[in-house]
């Protein structure tokens, strides 16, 4: 076991995570308030009216955000549950519990601006289409492993079976993420691809990304403080 | 392995037979609640025809998940549950030994029976071979799916709604696929692609179920 | 200020949508700060 190693494993134990946990927590805060400003004003101010969506397009700033945190806190989530069932890791299952509030949270926050946004823009607020179904299966998911926890007395065993359920839910991700691609549905198909050029502005793209990152920082915040006191909970 | 998994299998299905009003209550709740939906919207045979494929199938995922309750409970209650674990033979093994048994009392009635609750919603009758095909398919996955549940929630408070409410997100897309496929019939489209898909769904939950099952029955026996 | 209110005519959808996000955040980080000061 070569130094650098145990310097990783140091952390796994709850006690020094702790003040890492506030360190990060604070930073990722900060960060998540200048971002939000920034992203904020291309949003609501910079970047120019659409010609066919008139002001109403200016939700995606947020909508698009949050459903992109919504699927990645779950994965996110399934990681750290995948860890602790693997290394029998106290502090992964703690990470796993601390993530799923916020990541429900973006969840229906996806959910409320994508029905603000559907009905001016598509005439409907809800449509029992791929994407919106699962993303809503995505909430109902979330929901039951914090039920599932929270029905559980001995936090040993609600981290292991949570674990369990989270990593039998992940299989849903996918199923949102390609929903538009494999279903003709009303939800408009992906603008931002890894692989060719976005099919819209660049300052809103820039106005998403920058959204995103806010969300992404705020999250890992929220994790970190709701993590330190899930430690101080259970005495660890 | 392949011995105690028949073993299992045997003493599960003797048991059910011993008392069957376990497996008959939950074929009767199929039907009850099937009852209930051409007595609440009204018995107008084009209305029931379009919904027939939904509503059968809904009150198939409701009786699967009524049914879950005994799957591992009373085994879990007097130790045999510990001793399966304990034994020589692979977890994953057994527990797929039991689902298995399981369906055979509480998902393949239910097959049976759907075309009797088909001709009630007027469905014509070339669509009861495929309905009956849908729920061949669907409900073993409703069993597996439902066992994983069934499994993490042993002994808990909340019981049975804690175990509606993790499992049926989990059965959604066995529902659209099933349901969808009959009404892709009755559209006249095929329904091989959504049966197809059903029928990966559950050579998927046969290869992986056994195994989330086995984990969450170690940690709920720990 | 009064066209950036009303957001060419979509302003409850707009401000709605906006206005929940910001309301749900500040609501889980106030959760958060009760959770805290409870242990």
């Amino acid at each position: 076991m070569t130094a650098a190693s145990t310097r990783w494993f140091w952390y796994a134990s709850p006690q020094t995570f702790y003040p890492l946990a506030g360190t990060i927590a604070r930073w990722c805060g900060i960060a998540a308030a200048i971002l939000a400003v920034i992203g904020l004003w291309i949003g609501l101010v910079a970047a120019p009216t659409d010609a066919q969506q008139g002001d109403a397009y200016r939700i995606i700033f947020v909508h698009v955000a949050a459903a992109w945190m919504s699927m990645f806190l779950y994965v996110a989530m399934a990681f750290w549950a995948a860890l602790g069932l693997a290394f029998n890791t106290r502090l992964s299952g703690m990470l796993a519990s601390a993530i799923a509030p916020t990541g429900a949270l973006f969840t229906f926050i996806a959910l409320w601006t994508g029905a603000l946004w559907g009905k001016p823009t598509w005439g409907t607020y809800w449509v029992w289409d791929a994407r919106l179904t699962s993303e809503l299966i995505l909430l109902f998911l979330y929901f039951g492993f914090m039920a599932l926890q929270a029905a559980i007395d001995d936090p040993r065993r609600a981290d292991r079976a949570g674990a369990v359920l989270a990593l039998v839910g992940v299989v849903n991700i996918p199923i949102i993420y390609f929903s538009v691609q494999w279903w003709n549905t009303l939800h408009q198909g992906a603008s931002v691809s890894l692989k060719s050029a976005p099919s819209m502005a660049p300052i809103m793209l820039k106005g998403m990304l920058v959204m995103a990152l806010a969300f992404w920082m705020y999250s890992i915040a929220a994790a970190m403080v709701r993590v330190r006191c899930i430690i101080r909970e259970r005495g660890a | 392995m392949l011995d105690v998994a028949a073993c299992l299998v045997r003493r599960d299905l003797l048991l059910a037979v011993r008392e069957k009003s376990d497996v008959a209550t939950a074929l009767l709740f199929f039907v009850i609640v099937t009852s209930l939906f051409p007595l609440g919207i009204g018995a107008e045979p084009d209305l029931l025809r379009a919904i027939a494929p939904g509503v059968i199938w809904v009150a198939a995922l409701l009786s699967s998940l009524l049914a879950l309750g005994r799957l591992f409970a009373a085994d879990y209650a007097d130790g045999t549950l510990e001793q399966i674990a304990l034994g020589a033979a692979p977890l994953g093994a057994a527990v797929a030994a039991k689902v298995l048994a399981h369906w055979l009392t509480s998902g393949l009635p239910l097959v049976i029976i759907a075309p009797l609750i088909a001709l009630q919603y007027d469905l014509p009758a070339s669509l009861y071979g495929v309905l009956a095909l849908s729920l061949l398919l669907g409900t073993p996955v409703l069993s597996l799916i439902g066992a994983i549940g069934a499994a993490l929630t042993l002994g808990l408070r909340g019981g049975g709604v804690l175990l509606s409410l993790l499992v049926l997100p989990l059965y959604v897309p066995v529902l659209i696929m099933g349901a969808g496929g009959v009404e892709m019939a009755a559209a006249g489209m095929g329904a091989q692609g959504h049966l197809l898909l059903l029928a990966a769904m559950l050579v998927g939950a046969a290869a992986f179920a056994p195994w989330a099952i086995a984990a969450a029955l170690r940690i709920a026996t720990e | 200020m009064s066209d950036f209110l009303a957001m060419g005519g979509y302003a409850w959808y707009v401000w709605g949508a906006y206005g929940v996000t910001f309301l749900a955040l500040l609501l889980e980080i106030l959760a958060l700060r009760n959770r805290s000061r409870k242990t």
